[in-house]
């Protein structure tokens, strides 16, 4: 497996894509800091640049690497190799060059700025985990897509529809919710229905952590509350881990039984 | 012209035989006179005291005449935590210049480090407090000036700390030019009508900067409210005037620039509201004008909660604020109009700087937070910000009339000084 990832791995490292998308967020952290020259509201900026776009380019990235690489799975299938090292394999290596751009390319301007020396620095590390963990889990979630769809267009159009969901449906589904049972205490349920989707819970946890929270008023003081305890931040960096390890088991399965 | 020189020959003899009448004390540790007690005792209506530099150990200090009692090089009153320091009864006591240490700390009576009851024409200046539980009391007193005191205390929780300039029931008082930090309510006014409340600096106290209650025509004018629990709190009052204040910093989730509670014709003109966590809260508040203020990179701008009628939100600035209008309610009676909106995204196709198309400044999802509060944690979500451009496109659940029908171009330039 580890052979197969090393080779997924470099063979991103020298695509294109890797690059433009490390550019991009070279880019995108200049310009923020130094157009901007205030830390707390660069990372407000990026929060919402991350919970968009992060979960987006795993999605198609993932789809996309999965569609492009399938001769070559098929020769691998061929060779005497386990079924899922072949697969887990590929996702790891997409996830990992992805996490990997996105570390970097934002990191070395931010590094560069002083985020050592400043008190930023637990949020934007904050800010680069929750973008770590929303890579992982949204490449997963592509392979698992199109592992089970043999169309490739079927694949995208679910792809899309699954970071539609995740990033905008949810949230109307949320809201509705909210507003429709707003005669009853909602505390609790806004707490799990929160805990339910990954973009969400980046998207709290790290608006959490900055001056803005005070906006949050009453229902912030409940999150704030559970999550500013551990037991808080263990449990949602335990949802997270599921949210990488369930669509990871699902990957396996289904590349055990897959007729190709 | 005789007549006229002869009024002001009597006058001038009259005032040099007051001076010659009256005499000055010295207190000093070598002096004949060592305690403040003794001199008061000892002074006659009129009369001065010259304290000079030193640590005077005495509290419960009765000033019952008229006297001017002055701190040279500012000597420190220690009240050893035996209650009140000085209590003035009378009329026309000027106390000038003193450090004033350890008041003692009740729970039932509320101890003061210079008390003034049913007096008039006070003078209390130059005073440096520390240590304190009240600082400045008046009680029923009227005519009188507050000015240049410095105050810092070391309050943590409300119920067990004071007030550091606190009015009950005065009339036509100066409070001007205090500096006052670390206590409960910086400067606190409570059925007190003509004061006027200018220059002072009110910074870190753990409720309210200024604070009155049943209060009328009252000017509060170049003062700077920072770091406070709340900056301003005006509630049940008339015909008042604010202006030219920096309320600034008022930032947690309980925190506001200004509270407006059931306050009535009031005039907040020229002041800078800046990264509160709500710059102006407004309750059951009518006919107010707000004209010429900046409100800056605060959470709201303007929170406006229920039966506000006849307000005028006129020539103001908003500049970067996560929301700028947050009203509840269909009906609108209030008026908004000619301000700059930073979030403004109409043309000027004329070019008379006013924009064409009118700005709709309350957001549906402020709408929505206001009607289901915990609808909030969805803030800075995708879908927020799709509903929000939809609901500016054709507004179906804000009021359809509460809009600025000539929002300005440009930011308008306030002339504050």
């Amino acid at each position: 497996m580890l052979k197969i990832l090393k080779y997924s791995f470099y063979d991103l490292m020298r695509s294109r894509w890797s690059y433009v998308y490390f550019l991009f967020y070279l880019l995108l952290g200049i310009v923020l800091l130094f157009l901007n020259n205030d830390l707390s509201k660069a990372v407000i900026t990026l929060m919402n640049v991350i919970i968009i776009l992060v979960p987006l380019i795993g999605t198609i990235f993932g789809v996309m690497y999965y569609y492009n690489s399938r001769e070559f799975t098929e020769l691998l299938l061929a060779q005497p190799v386990k079924r899922s090292s072949i697969f887990l394999g590929q996702y790891f290596g997409v996830a990992t060059s992805l996490a990997m751009s996105l570390i970097i390319g934002l990191g070395l301007p931010f590094a560069f700025y002083g985020i050592f020396n400043s008190s930023a620095i637990w949020d934007f590390s904050l800010l680069l985990i929750t973008g770590g963990f929303l890579t992982f889990i949204f490449t997963a979630l592509a392979f698992v897509i199109a592992l089970s769809n043999e169309n490739k267009i079927k694949g995208f159009g679910y792809a899309i529809l699954l970071w539609l969901f995740m990033a905008v449906i949810y949230d109307g589904l949320f809201l509705m919710s909210l507003l429709y049972f707003e005669d009853y205490p909602l505390d609790k349920f806004s707490l799990f229905a929160t805990m339910l989707n990954p973009v969400d819970l980046s998207r709290v946890l790290i608006l959490l952590k900055l001056d803005i929270s005070a906006l949050l008023g009453y229902t912030g003081a409940v999150f704030q509350q559970f999550f500013g305890t551990s037991f808080g931040v263990i449990l949602s960096f335990v949802m997270l881990v599921f949210w990488v390890v369930i669509p990871t088991f699902f990957i396996w399965r289904i590349a055990k039984r897959k007729d190709f | 012209m005789k007549n006229k020189f002869f009024i002001l020959f009597l006058f001038v003899s009259l005032f040099s035989l007051k001076n010659l009448w009256s005499q000055t004390i010295t207190v000093c540790a070598t002096c004949p006179v060592k305690s403040i007690k003794e001199a008061v005792k000892q002074a006659a209506e009129g009369d001065s005291i010259l304290v000079k530099k030193g640590v005077y150990k005495e509290a419960n200090i009765k000033i019952d005449k008229g006297i001017t009692l002055i701190g040279e090089n500012l000597p420190t009153i220690d009240g050893q935590e035996k209650g009140e320091v000085i209590t003035i009864g009378t009329d026309n006591v000027t106390i000038d210049g003193f450090k004033i240490i350890n008041v003692g700390v009740s729970y039932t009576t509320d101890y003061a480090a210079v008390r003034v009851v049913n007096s008039k024409g006070f003078l209390i200046q130059n005073l440096e407090l520390e240590k304190l539980f009240f600082g400045i009391y008046l009680q029923k007193s009227n005519d009188g000036k507050v000015l240049n005191n410095k105050v810092r205390g070391e309050a943590v929780t409300e119920f067990n700390s004071g007030n550091a300039v606190h009015l009950w029931y005065c009339k036509n008082v100066e409070v001007i030019g205090n500096d006052v930090q670390n206590v409960r309510d910086g400067i606190y006014l409570e059925f007190s009508d003509n004061i006027t409340i200018k220059d002072n600096v009110s910074k870190n106290n753990i409720r309210y900067g200024l604070h009155f209650m049943f209060s009328n025509n009252n000017y509060v004018i170049n003062n700077t409210f920072e770091t406070n629990g709340a900056g301003i709190a005006l509630m049940f009052s008339k015909f008042m005037q604010v202006e030219n204040n920096i309320i600034q910093k008022n930032w947690g989730t309980a925190a506001y620039g200004l509270l407006l509670k059931e306050v009535n014709d009031a005039n907040i003109k020229n002041n800078l509201f800046f990264e509160n966590t709500v710059g102006i809260t407004v309750e059951g508040s009518n006919r107010l004008e707000y004209t010429n203020n900046d409100f800056t990179s605060n959470g709201y701008a303007l929170k406006v909660k229920g039966a506000c009628y006849q307000n005028h939100v006129i020539n103001n600035n908003f500049l970067y604020n996560s929301f700028d209008i947050s009203y509840n309610g269909r009906i609108n009676d209030n008026k908004f109009d000619n301000n700059f909106w930073s979030n403004y995204t109409g043309y000027d196709l004329n070019k008379n700087g006013i924009g064409d198309v009118p700005y709709r400044p309350v957001k549906l999802f402020s709408y929505i937070v206001n009607r289901t509060p915990e609808t909030i944690i969805l803030m800075r979500s995708l879908f927020i910000d799709i509903i929000d451009f939809s609901e500016k496109v054709s507004p179906v659940f804000t009021p359809d009339n509460l809009l600025d029908e000539n929002p300005k171009m440009k930011r308008i330039d306030h002339d504050r000084n």
